[in-house]
């Protein structure tokens, strides 16, 4: 049983850096869609650059730039150009998808190297590691999912103790009224859509480096989505986008756990109740209309300043 | 000072212009990429366009891939010109597939063809529907962000039938291959020319669709209510009826495409069958600017690069994902270059004389 649910905190860590990501885009009023090409892109860079030099670190940097550098795609032409956020979304899922198997085309079926799965070796938090349960779950795990805390915990800080976290609320809740309280809005969109594509990346490549480890097509299979839809189930927040994503991430493994155990329930079905769970959140907070339930009221409306 | 301003109308002429560079912009940049991966654009681009168009075959295969785009896309435009955001077109396919084989996999071989397609035609448009309504009801009564609903909803139908797929309806007789009894001779769409039929229903749908949102009076609802619901309400329009009605069609459209995919090409249900069109639906349906004739012509140029595309792997053996990457940085630029039909750049002279001054 702890063996299970440690293995739902490392299942539900890729969707934990993701969410993370698409929640402070959302925040900058900006829809994404593109997380699963972003989390594409992420994975194959980080697991190029980790084939190439074997430094973890240099991996990891490798998929922060890629999601970056896809989120700032993302970023030029919605902000910039004004495009339409929902079709632009799909269309880097799209290239993001293309992009991955063009360049891990040749390291298909490639084990990641050792090297740099050294990195991710489990190391014990004292003391807490000893608590029964919760210690082995949570902190006899790699330092990336450590790493996922502390980000969970900046996120959080930054966004309800710090002005720019404030700010950033702001551009997302009402554009146009930040921007005449003096908020460079095109500036935190910019800079927020791509830290999340950062976020998004560095997922993607725990997918591929860590939790599958071999190089496949289509590594992330589909968690961008899932992503997606963690952020409304974590109505906006950090905390609960944790507890989500472990959730989320037991649902994934649940259905052959339950097989070996001697439960005949299908996978598929239980793949379903994330979708599911994700929309019925969707009714009941539409239903509540509590202010704190919903997302940022500017969410997907292209500001245009010259517009008001 | 740069300033950019909201255009009025813009002329015919300039926007074809516009339009024209975008696409010169793309193919330059696309051709760009396609060098620094180490392959000689002209070849390339010459090679999609021979893959796509060069024989009679290949016009066929190519048609043969724009039929569910183009009837998903004008499912999805219906919507679209309500300022629904449906983007479950996937799981609306998926489901209409599943309806349509639901009336293949247990009607008698011995039922005429005619009747079978038609039931399962039925079967699809109502799955497609019921999927689209399903969104559409809550948005309706609550006003639940369409957007996530419609997107859980295409996972849930993918996942449905990958369950029937690999348990209830596995074929027994497939020695333990996880796939679905193919379908009766009597289910399978008829070809004309050398195309299954697919694309005459295609074709009468853009009119149909045509139609239906410039000259009858739900048509005109639902752009009024993608215009301004308050003007909708003013005008006493029954907005929920509007926006469910819509959604009906919509669904039910992209459920066709659904049936069509299952019959003609799969002769089967699969959960890969809807393959990415509900999503490519979608980026076709906004370039086509909602307009069913624009987006027959969007639909066909992109089976031409997805033709093309796979015929790349072949011809040049440059991996299929080439394609997909020139599609997307294509699709970027030609998304980018609205903004130069919608506003207009230019030196605001009256605030440098002010600056100056």
């Amino acid at each position: 049983m702890t063996a299970f649910l440690a293995a739902t905190v490392v299942a539900g860590t890729p969707l934990l850096f993701a969410t993370l990501g698409e929640l402070i885009t959302e925040k900058a009023g900006n829809l994404n869609l593109g997380v699963e090409g972003m989390m594409l892109m992420g994975a194959v860079m980080g697991f190029a650059v980790g084939l190439c030099t074997g430094n973890p670190y240099l991996a990891l940097l490798g998929a922060i730039g890629a999601g970056a550098a896809g989120a700032a795609i993302y970023a030029i032409l919605t902000v910039l150009l004004r495009t339409n956020q929902v079709v632009t979304g799909l269309t880097l899922t799209i290239f993001g998808t293309g992009f991955a198997s063009f360049v891990g085309k040749s390291f298909m079926g490639v084990p990641a190297p050792a090297t740099v799965k050294s990195l991710f070796g489990t190391v014990e938090i004292p003391v807490l590691s000893k608590i029964s349960v919760i210690g082995p779950m949570f902190f006899q795990q790699d330092i990336f999912i450590y790493f996922g805390y502390i980000v969970t915990i900046c996120t959080s800080l930054y966004l309800w103790r710090t002005k720019k976290g404030l700010n950033l609320k702001a551009v997302g809740e009402n554009a146009a009224a930040a921007d005449a309280s003096g908020i460079n809005v095109n500036l935190y969109k910019y800079v927020h859509i791509i830290l999340g594509g950062a976020l998004c990346g560095l997922g993607g490549a725990y997918m591929s480096l860590v939790t599958v480890p071999v190089w496949q097509e289509n590594v992330v299979a589909g968690r961008g989505w899932i992503a997606v839809a963690l952020v409304i189930f974590a109505s906006w927040k950090p905390s609960k986008a944790l507890i989500g994503a472990f959730l989320f991430g037991g649902l994934n493994i649940l259905g052959y756990r339950l097989q070996s155990m001697g439960i005949h329930i299908s996978q598929y079905i239980v793949d379903m109740v994330p979708y599911l769970a994700t929309i019925l959140i969707v009714i009941i907070s539409t239903r509540k209309n509590r202010k704190e339930d919903m997302g940022p009221a500017d969410l997907s409306n292209p500001y245009f300043r010259e517009d008001r | 000072m740069i300033k950019i301003t909201k255009r009025a109308e813009l002329p015919k002429k300039q926007e074809a212009l516009i339009n024209s560079i975008a696409i010169f912009f793309s193919i330059v940049c696309a051709g760009l990429v396609i060098l620094i991966l180490g392959y000689n654009p002209v070849k390339v681009f010459q090679q999609i366009i021979v893959g796509a168009l060069g024989t009679e075959m290949r016009i066929q295969q190519t048609i043969v891939k724009a039929i569910p785009l183009l009837i998903t896309s004008l499912g999805i435009a219906i919507a679209f010109k309500m300022k629904f955001w449906n983007i479950g077109g996937e799981g609306q396919i998926i489901m209409g597939a599943f309806g349509a084989s639901l009336v293949a996999l247990n009607i008698p071989p011995t039922v005429p063809s005619v009747l079978t397609l038609l039931a399962m035609a039925g079967s699809a448009i109502i799955f497609g529907g019921l999927w689209a309504f399903i969104p559409a009801f809550f948005k309706a009564k609550m006003g639940t962000n369409e957007t996530i609903f419609t997107l859980m909803m295409n996972y849930i139908a993918i996942k449905w039938v990958t369950y029937l797929q690999y348990g209830p309806w596995k074929d027994p007789a497939s020695q333990g291959f996880p796939k679905i009894a193919n379908f009766k001779a009597n289910a399978i769409l008829p070809s004309l020319f050398g195309v299954h039929i697919g694309w005459i229903i295609a074709v009468v749908l853009v009119v149909l669709v045509y139609i239906f949102m410039n000259h009858t009076k739900k048509g005109f609802e639902i752009a009024v209510v993608g215009e301004s619901l308050e003007t909708a309400r003013y005008a006493g329009m029954n907005i929920n009826s509007v926006i469910i009605t819509a959604m009906l069609v919509s669904g039910g459209l992209c459920g066709l495409a659904g049936m069509i995919q299952a019959s003609a090409i799969e002769r089967t249900l699969t959960h890969a069958l809807s393959g990415g069109y509900g999503f490519t639906a979608i980026i076709t349906t906004w370039l086509g600017r909602l307009s069913p004739p624009l987006i027959m012509f969007v639909c066909f140029a992109f089976a031409v690069l997805i033709q093309g595309g796979a015929y790349l792997q072949i011809a040049m053996s440059v991996p299929a994902a080439v394609a997909d990457m020139i599609q997307g940085i294509i699709l970027f630029f030609v998304l980018g270059s609205e903004f130069f039909l919608l506003y207009k750049i230019g030196f605001d002279r009256k605030s440098v004389k002010k600056e100056v001054a």
